[in-house]
C-alpha cells in the first residue's frame, strides 16, 4: 500500500535528497584520491628509475634525462625557514598589540589591514617584488651587504637582485598576515581569567603577557606558525618571480636559488620527454606529501587551544 | 622595592614599544605595496585597458580585454561546478551528518584546501589536457573548481550549524519532508552567510595564477571556444611582470590595480552579507 502526502504521490523525497547531498559530499573524498592516485601513477616512472637519487642527487638536465630535485628541496626548504623565523617574532607582536596592547579601535583598524594583506593575491606581491623590491635589493641592499659583511659566506657573490634573499622577504610579508590572523584567533580564546589571576598578583602586562597568556597560547601559536610553514612551501608565483630560477645550492643569500613550486611553474607546460613531465611530477607529489604532514600537525595544534576556548569563558 | 617595580615596569614599557615596532614593522611593506599599485596602476590605467586587447611587444598602448572576459567565463564556470558540490556537501555533512562518513568528509575538505594551489593544475592538466591534446579555459575552470570547493563547503558548514534547531523542528512538526525543510528553511535562513562564503571564494580563485598555467595557458588574443587557451587577469600580469618592456610592466599595474580594486569590492561585500547575517 502506498502512502500519500500532502506533497503528492512521491514520498521518497527525503531518500532522493539524502542520496544527493551524499553524492556531492563524498565527491570531495573522491578528488582527493584520484588527485592522489593520478600523481603516484604519473611519476611512476621517475620513482623507479630515479629511487632515491631523485632526492640526493642535485643534476637536473632535462637534455641528458638526469633528475635529481636535491636544489629544489634545498631552496624550498631553506626560503620557507628563513622567512618563517623572520616572521614569526613579528607576527605575535602584532597578534598581542592587537588583543592586548592598542585600544579596541586601533587593534581593529589594524586586524582589518592585516586581513587585506592576506587577500592580495600572490602575483600581484610577484609584481612588486620583481619591479620594485629586486631593483632596490640589487642597488641598495646588496652592496651595503657586501661591503660591510662580505667576509660571511652568507653574503658572497654579486648582487643580482633575484636571488634567496628576495624570496626570503616576499614570503615573510606573505605570511606574516596568516600567522598573524590566526594567533590572534588563538590569543583571544585564552580564558580571561587567566590573565585576571595574573593581573591580581601584581603582574604588569608584560608579565601578564609571558606569564599568563603566552604559555596557554603556545601550541595554537606553534600551529599557526607550521601553517604559515606550509604556506611558504607551497607558495608558487611570487617565489618564482623573485628567486631567479637556477638550479644550485649556494650558502650565499644573494645567491639565486630555486624551489619546488617554481621548476613546476617553469618546467611543466613545456615538458621535453615523458620522463621529464614524470620527474616534475614526482616533485609535486614530495610537495603534495611535505604539505599534508604539515596541514595535519598545524590543525591539530590549533584545536588543542581553541576547542577548550567554549568552556574556559565561562 | 621601588627600585625593584621600576626595573619591571621599564621592561614592560620596553617589551610594549617592541610589540609597536613590529606591528609597524608589518603595516609598512603593506602601505608601501599599496602605494605602488595604486600610483603605477592609476597612472598606467587608461579606457584602451577595459576594451583592447595586447598589443604585439614594441607597440605602446593596449589592454587587458580579453583577459578581463577570461577571468570572468573561468570564474563563472568554476562555480558553476564549485558551488553545488561545496554547498550541498556541506547540507549532508550538517544534516545528514554525525557518521564516520561525515569526519572522513570534512577531513578531505580541509585536506584539499591546504594542498598547494600548482599541484590543482597539475592534476588538471593530466586529467584534461593530455586526453583533450589541448590546454583549455575548461581544465582552467576544474583547477579553479577544485580551489573553490573546500572553501565554500567549509564557510556553509558554519553557517547551517548556526540555524536553530527549533526553526528545522517548527517546519517538520507542520508536516514538511525534511528535504523541504533543509531547502525552504534551513539553506534559506543561512542564505546571506553562504553568500558571503561564495564571494570570499570568488575574491580568493579570482588572483589564482599557479593552477592556471598549465590549464588556461593564456592567450593573447580572444578565445573563441571553451575548449582553447583563454587568457586571464593574474596570467597575463604574470607573464607582463617578468618580460623585459616597459609597456608591458605597465599594463601588469594596471592589472594588478583591477585585481585589488575587484578583490576588495568583493569582500566588502561578503563583509555586508557577513554583518546582515549576524544581526538577525
Amino acid at each position: 500500500m502506498k502512502r500519500k502526502s500532502r506533497f503528492g504521490r512521491f514520498t521518497h523525497g527525503d531518500t532522493v535528497f539524502r542520496w544527493i547531498t551524499f553524492l556531492f559530499a563524498a565527491s570531495i573524498l573522491l578528488i582527493l584520491l584520484l588527485m592522489t592516485m593520478e600523481m603516484v601513477k604519473e611519476s611512476l616512472p621517475s620513482l623507479q628509475l630515479f629511487g632515491w637519487d631523485f632526492v640526493t642527487s642535485s643534476e637536473w638536465d632535462a637534455v641528458q634525462e638526469q633528475f635529481g630535485s636535491l636544489p629544489f628541496l634545498y631552496g624550498s626548504v631553506v626560503s620557507s625557514i628563513l622567512a618563517i623565523l623572520l616572521a614569526t617574532p613579528l607576527s605575535v607582536g602584532t597578534a598581542l598589540f592587537i588583543t592586548d596592547i592598542a585600544p579596541s579601535k586601533v587593534g581593529s583598524i589594524v586586524a582589518a589591514l592585516v586581513e587585506l594583506l592576506a587577500a592580495i593575491p600572490s602575483v600581484i606581491y610577484g609584481l612588486w617584488g620583481i619591479l620594485v623590491m629586486t631593483p632596490w635589493l640589487q642597488q641598495t641592499v646588496q652592496p651595503f651587504l657586501i661591503d660591510k659583511f662580505g667576509f660571511l659566506p652568507l653574503f658572497q657573490g654579486a648582487p643580482y637582485g633575484v636571488s634567496m634573499m628576495a624570496a626570503v622577504f616576499i614570503l615573510m610579508i606573505m605570511i606574516i598576515p596568516i600567522i598573524t590572523s590566526i594567533t590572534k584567533e588563538v590569543l583571544l580564546a585564552v580564558p580571561v581569567a587567566q590573565k585576571e589571576a595574573a593581573y591580581a598578583l601584581g603582574a604588569t602586562r608584560w608579565e601578564m603577557l609571558r606569564m599568563a597568556l603566552l604559555p596557554y597560547a603556545r601550541s595554537g601559536i606553534l600551529g599557526a606558525v607550521i601553517l604559515g610553514l606550509g604556506r611558504a612551501i607551497g607558495e608558487t608565483m611570487a617565489v618564482t618571480m623573485v628567486i631567479g630560477n637556477t638550479p644550485q645550492i649556494s650558502l650565499s643569500l644573494l645567491a639565486p636559488a630555486y624551489t619546488m613550486p617554481s621548476v613546476i611553474a617553469n618546467e611543466f607546460a613545456e615538458t621535453t620527454s615523458k620522463l621529464h613531465a614524470s620527474a616534475l611530477m614526482e616533485i609535486g607529489l614530495i610537495l603534495l606529501f611535505v604539505t599534508l604532514l604539515i596541514n595535519v600537525m598545524a590543525r591539530l595544534l590549533i584545536w588543542s587551544v581553541t576547542r577548550g576556548s567554549a568552556g574556559g569563558k565561562a | 622595592m621601588i627600585r625593584y617595580l621600576s626595573m619591571r615596569s621599564l621592561k614592560n614599557g620596553l617589551m610594549t614599544l617592541l610589540m609597536v615596532a613590529a606591528t609597524l614593522a608589518v603595516l609598512t611593506p603593506l602601505v608601501i605595496i599599496f602605494l605602488h599599485i595604486l600610483k603605477m596602476g592609476a597612472s598606467s590605467i587608461n579606457l584602451d585597458f577595459f576594451t583592447q586587447i595586447p598589443k604585439p611587444t614594441g607597440e605602446t598602448g593596449g589592454g587587458m580585454a580579453n583577459g578581463l572576459m577570461g577571468s570572468a567565463i573561468m570564474i563563472a564556470m568554476a562555480s558553476c561546478i564549485g558551488l553545488p558540490v561545496g554547498v550541498l556537501g556541506a547540507v549532508y555533512l550538517t544534516e545528514y551528518g554525525g557518521t564516520r562518513m561525515s569526519t572522513v568528509i570534512r577531513f578531505s575538505a580541509d585536506v584539499l584546501a591546504g594542498i598547494p594551489s600548482i599541484i590543482t593544475g597539475m592534476v588538471a592538466y593530466t586529467l584534461l589536457v593530455v586526453p583533450m591534446k589541448n590546454f583549455s579555459a575548461l581544465a582552467g575552470a576544474v583547477s579553479l573548481a577544485l580551489i573553490m570547493i573546500p572553501i565554500v563547503l567549509r564557510t556553509t558548514e558554519e553557517q547551517l550549524k548556526m540555524v536553530p534547531g527549533t526553526l528545522r523542528e517548527a517546519s517538520l512538526a507542520l508536516g514538511v519532508p525534511l528535504w523541504r525543510t533543509t531547502l525552504k528553511v534551513t539553506l534559506a535562513s543561512a542564505r546571506t552567510g553562504i553568500v558571503t562564503g561564495v564571494l570570499l571564494a570568488i575574491a580568493r580563485i579570482a588572483g589564482e595564477t599557479a593552477p592556471l598555467l598549465f590549464t588556461a595557458l593564456g592567450n593573447q588574443f580572444w578565445s573563441r571556444k571553451l575548449t582553447e587557451p583563454m587568457a586571464a587577469i593574474p596570467l597575463q600580469i604574470f607573464n607582463f611582470a617578468i618580460s623585459p618592456y616597459d609597456d608591458w610592466h605597465r599594463l601588469a599595474w594596471a592589472g594588478a590595480l583591477v585585481l585589488v580594486v575587484i578583490m576588495f569590492t568583493l569582500s566588502l561585500a561578503a563583509r555586508y552579507f557577513g554583518r546582515q547575517s549576524q544581526a538577525r
